[in-house]
């Protein structure tokens, strides 16, 4: 059934990288990139280009709409990386995947607080806007930072439901109620942004604490039909040092969380919850 | 159990942890590769639910209803015996869901609640609240941490996938990835390499709603090294996403389905704020054009009739690519219990209140339909084999594909939160499918010569290297913005002959200016721009095979609409017997020319275009589609 291709096939044929020999490219003319506004803003970087090296400061002018978001500015940012004195610099490295907060890769601090890039509007702010990796984590390079210590915790606490196997059973589908699953649907949102980390004083490299969102995965988890099989062996793990008993009750995170999560009910639950298996400890079931 | 063997799976999305779960499952070690952290995967942003026939509703639903559902939404174009499969494993798939701990919303009862999705009549679409596609990858993201922990699946985040590598046999034997922060080019061993690297919507960015990542450049990469390519010309439009210079965001089909009503000025140039302009000056134009379905017709009506009144009609709000999308007239009580969280994003990424303000929306490249060709098997009856080695292999031996980067369920269209079900389905049959096949094996690649991985390591270096030491004059986000604006006008919501060939010839333009490239960064560290460059380069070839295969099929099929070659079903068809018959014959006359899958090989002047026959073993193909 084969058929011929259309016959549209230009005759232009020096390809590059046609997994053939590698051409050598040629410098052209092209235009430039027209740039049409209707307002400008103020936007003040911190920079850093690898994890040992001295943090800087870079004020760039871009044209904008009100309408628009941080992420959009800084993707702008990539095509014209020109700073306020007229340096053509790097581009400043950023994360950004979904842009529409559900993904939670590109929280920054904006104005000194931990925020989604991609759903902060310019019109939300005045005069210049700071922009800085989220605290609390490594620094890559200007704005990303290395959240894999939020993953190591999530080990540690055993976010998971330890299933046998990925396979059929056979038995009748589980029952909850639509009040517990409503309550777990608010936890089950986390997005692991890291913002409520950034927000919190007990967390940073220097500190075991696990964080907020990992306490609520720890609450999440204890209270699914098959997850509270292992709660007793949750509860230990966080009723050691960097546990619950780290959180100074300071409750930023509940501030911060762009998918206002109730942080500090779940930590309080956990409270009352590793106040009885400490009296489970001592004196048995 | 057979000897422990090393797996590759490139892409860390429902589908590519399925697969890692159900191969670390067999007893082997998972090498998991991530461009990130593997839950900011695109599968996140699915936001309607997963289709699966419990008849919890009491509406006598059932596993054949929706199998004919997803294969007449797809127009025959899928072979039949996985899409069976897929229906009849979807109850089994939630429920496993379910016990990894998903918040699927509730009925009273305590059982898993079901409602209506676009093209359904059936409450059969699972959900779990408005991200149920966040809920999804992060029950498997977990099972994949419990693994991690147990070293079963190792997690290479933050690297790009380049290229695969053969042996001498023409089999995958690995990959070779980029550490995206040191930029090391490395290759990694493997018995076998399952890819799992998502859609494309970025071809037409900015018009689209998938995220960045969505570039569909591994599948181009795999294609350039000789995987085939099939229905790459059918690609969903979502007719209502809001505007937007970064990204056009989704907006469910519950705004329209919840009374939302679609309209432009009938005047051009019609400037007044749209809440004072009268009734009868406004033109709503989907309730004229279609009386009996208004303002719910299925996506892609809606999206050619947006397209015909902004493009051909000119009637665009202020002569731009925007129509209103009106839910002012709703009572705000009831529009914000039921479509709550649709108001929230539109408020939060425009700051406007679409209770009081029209919201402007236009239709943007939402999912792939077409990727990867992917083998099945399946006995005399037509049901799939769930264990076959074949399942899920691409036409490289060693190489297998799921997920949106596949070609195998959604035939010319797909049916709403069909996505979410395919993605899981085809990740935990191809995990399945990579264990028997690692299980014939002879050989491991541990034995291989090493000659083979040096050669593709040195060949990827000296593309970077050219990359980065690039110095002319095109920037990769303008040739990227060409791309998209040329795949957007010429290969998108409406396509003619004459602009596909321009677009053919702009295209080989694009790839061109690649030698005028210019990077605008040398930094060894976490250089972005390099990565960049490259998805966009391999994104042009992955456009070219768009733009082939949608230029070589002459006919209207789903998403592929080329208004030349339209099969005119008559006006009076309820009435007139004759034609009733007449139209039939036209149909069948053109499946007999048309039915059959496109299949494109990568040739260096451009992709060769071929066609293989459909198995449609179950249900032949013998109604038209008709939403009058």
């Amino acid at each position: 059934m084969t058929t011929q291709p259309p016959d549209v096939v230009p005759e232009s044929a020096d390809l590059i990288l046609n997994r053939d020999p590698l051409l050598a490219f040629e410098l052209g003319n092209d235009d430039s990139l027209p740039a049409s506004s209707i307002d400008q803003i103020d936007l003040k970087i911190r920079r850093q280009d690898d994890p040992f090296s001295k943090p800087y400061w870079q004020q760039f002018r871009l044209p904008c709409q009100g309408k628009e978001t941080i992420t959009a500015l800084l993707r702008k940012l990539r095509n014209q990386p020109v700073t306020i004195d007229g340096e053509t610099v790097d581009p400043v490295a950023f994360d950004h995947n979904c842009m529409e907060e559900v993904c939670g890769a590109c929280a920054i601090l904006i104005n000194g607080k931990p925020r989604m890039a991609c759903s902060a509007l310019i019109e939300e702010f005045n005069g210049m806007i700071t922009l800085e990796p989220l605290s609390k984590f490594p620094i890559i390079r200007d704005l990303i930072v290395d959240r894999s210590r939020m993953f190591a915790h999530l080990k540690r606490v055993k976010a998971w439901i330890t299933l046998d196997g990925t396979w059929e059973t056979q038995q009748p589908p589980l029952r909850m109620s639509p009040h517990d699953v409503a309550v777990n649907y608010l936890y089950s949102r986390c997005m692991y942004c890291g913002c409520c980390m950034a927000a919190c004083p007990q967390y940073d490299e220097n500190q075991e604490f696990v964080g907020p969102a990992t306490l609520a995965q720890v609450r999440l988890l204890n209270h699914h039909p098959l997850g509270q099989y292992e709660k007793t062996e949750r509860l230990h793990r966080i009723m050691t040092v960097g546990g619950l008993s780290d959180c100074g009750n300071a409750q930023n995170c509940v501030r911060v969380c762009p998918k206002e999560i109730p942080l500090t009910t779940a930590i309080g639950e956990l409270g009352r919850a590793v106040t009885w298996q400490l009296f489970k400890d001592l004196f048995g079931d | 159990m057979n000897e422990r063997r090393q797996v590759i799976v490139v892409g860390g999305g429902l589908a590519g942890q399925w697969a890692s779960i159900r191969i670390a499952e067999a007893g082997h070690q998972v090498q998991l590769f991530s461009l990130f952290e593997t839950l900011r995967s695109h599968s996140v942003c699915a936001q309607g639910g997963i289709n699966a026939a419990l008849n919890n509703k009491g509406e006598h639903d059932n596993v054949d209803q929706h199998f004919f559902d997803t294969i007449t939404s797809g127009c025959y174009l899928a072979n039949q015996p996985p899409v069976k499969a897929l229906c009849d494993t979807a109850p089994e798939l939630i429920y496993i869901f379910e016990r990894m701990g998903v918040a699927f919303s509730r009925t009273p009862e305590g059982l898993i609640d079901q409602r209506r999705f676009g093209g359904m009549h059936h409450r059969r679409t699972c959900f779990a609240g408005a991200s149920t596609g966040q809920q999804l990858l992060y029950s498997v993201d977990q099972q994949v941490r419990r693994l991690e922990a147990v070293q079963q699946i190792i997690k290479y985040e933050w690297w790009e996938f380049l290229a695969i590598v053969k042996d001498s046999d023409g089999r995958c034997c690995g990959i070779v990835a980029m550490n995206l922060r040191s930029l090391e080019v490395r290759a990694f061993r493997a018995d076998a390499v399952v890819l799992a690297s998502g859609g494309m919507g970025q071809l037409y960015a900015p018009k689209t709603t998938c995220s960045v990542n969505s570039t569909g450049a591994a599948a181009s990469r795999v294609y350039q090294q000789g995987a085939r390519i099939a229905n790459a010309e059918f690609f969903q439009f979502h007719p209502t996403a809001m505007l937007g210079t970064d990204k056009t965001r989704l907006m469910s089909e519950a705004a329209r389905g919840e009374g939302g009503r679609i309209w432009v000025p009938r005047q051009l140039n019609d400037r007044r704020d749209p809440t004072a302009i009268p009734e009868s000056d406004r033109f709503y134009f989907l309730e004229e054009w279609f009386p009996r379905y208004g303002n719910n017709v299925p996506r892609d009506i809606a999206s050619r009739a947006i397209w015909k009144v902004t493009r051909e009609l000119e009637l665009g709000i202020n002569g731009d690519d925007r129509v209103y999308l009106d839910l002012t007239h709703l009572d705000p009580t009831f529009a914000e219990l039921r479509l709550g969280g649709l108001l929230n994003i539109y408020r939060k990424f425009t700051g406007l209140d679409p209770l009081t303000t029209p919201m402007e929306i236009f239709p943007a490249a939402h999912y792939a339909m077409g990727g990867l060709w992917v083998d099945f098997d399946a006995n005399d009856r037509g049901q799939l084999c769930p264990d076959s080695p074949r399942n899920h292999a691409t036409n490289i031996p060693g190489l297998y594909a799921c997920g949106e980067c596949d070609y195998a369920y959604h035939g010319a269209n797909r049916l709403g939160a069909n996505s979410l079900l395919s993605t899981a389905f085809a990740g935990r049959l191809t995990g399945d499918a990579v264990a028997a096949y690692i299980n014939g094996l002879e050989h491991s690649s541990d034995g291989l010569s090493p000659d083979a991985y040096d050669a593709e390591v040195r060949y990827q270096n000296r593309i970077n290297h050219h990359f980065m030491h690039a110095n002319g004059d095109c920037s990769p986000y303008r040739i990227h913005a060409d791309l998209g604006e040329l795949m957007t006008n010429n290969v998108g919501v409406v396509r003619d002959n004459g602009p596909l060939d321009s677009a053919i010839g702009q295209l080989y333009e694009l790839e061109q200016s690649f030698a005028r490239l210019k990077l605008g960064e040398v930094t060894p560290w976490a250089n972005q721009s390099l990565a960049y460059a490259r998805q966009v380069f391999d994104m042009v070839k992955l456009a070219q095979v768009v733009a082939f295969s949608a230029r070589a099929r002459d006919e209207c099929r789903g998403a592929h609409y080329k208004p030349a070659f339209i099969n005119q079903l008559s006006d009076d068809i309820l009435t007139h017997h004759e034609a009733y018959e007449l139209d039939q014959k036209h149909w069948q006359e053109n499946n007999e020319q048309w039915l059959k899958t496109t299949i494109a090989d990568y040739h260096p002047e451009g992709p060769r275009i071929r066609y293989d026959p459909i198995d449609t073993c179950l249900i032949k193909p013998e109604q038209p589609r008709d939403y009058r």
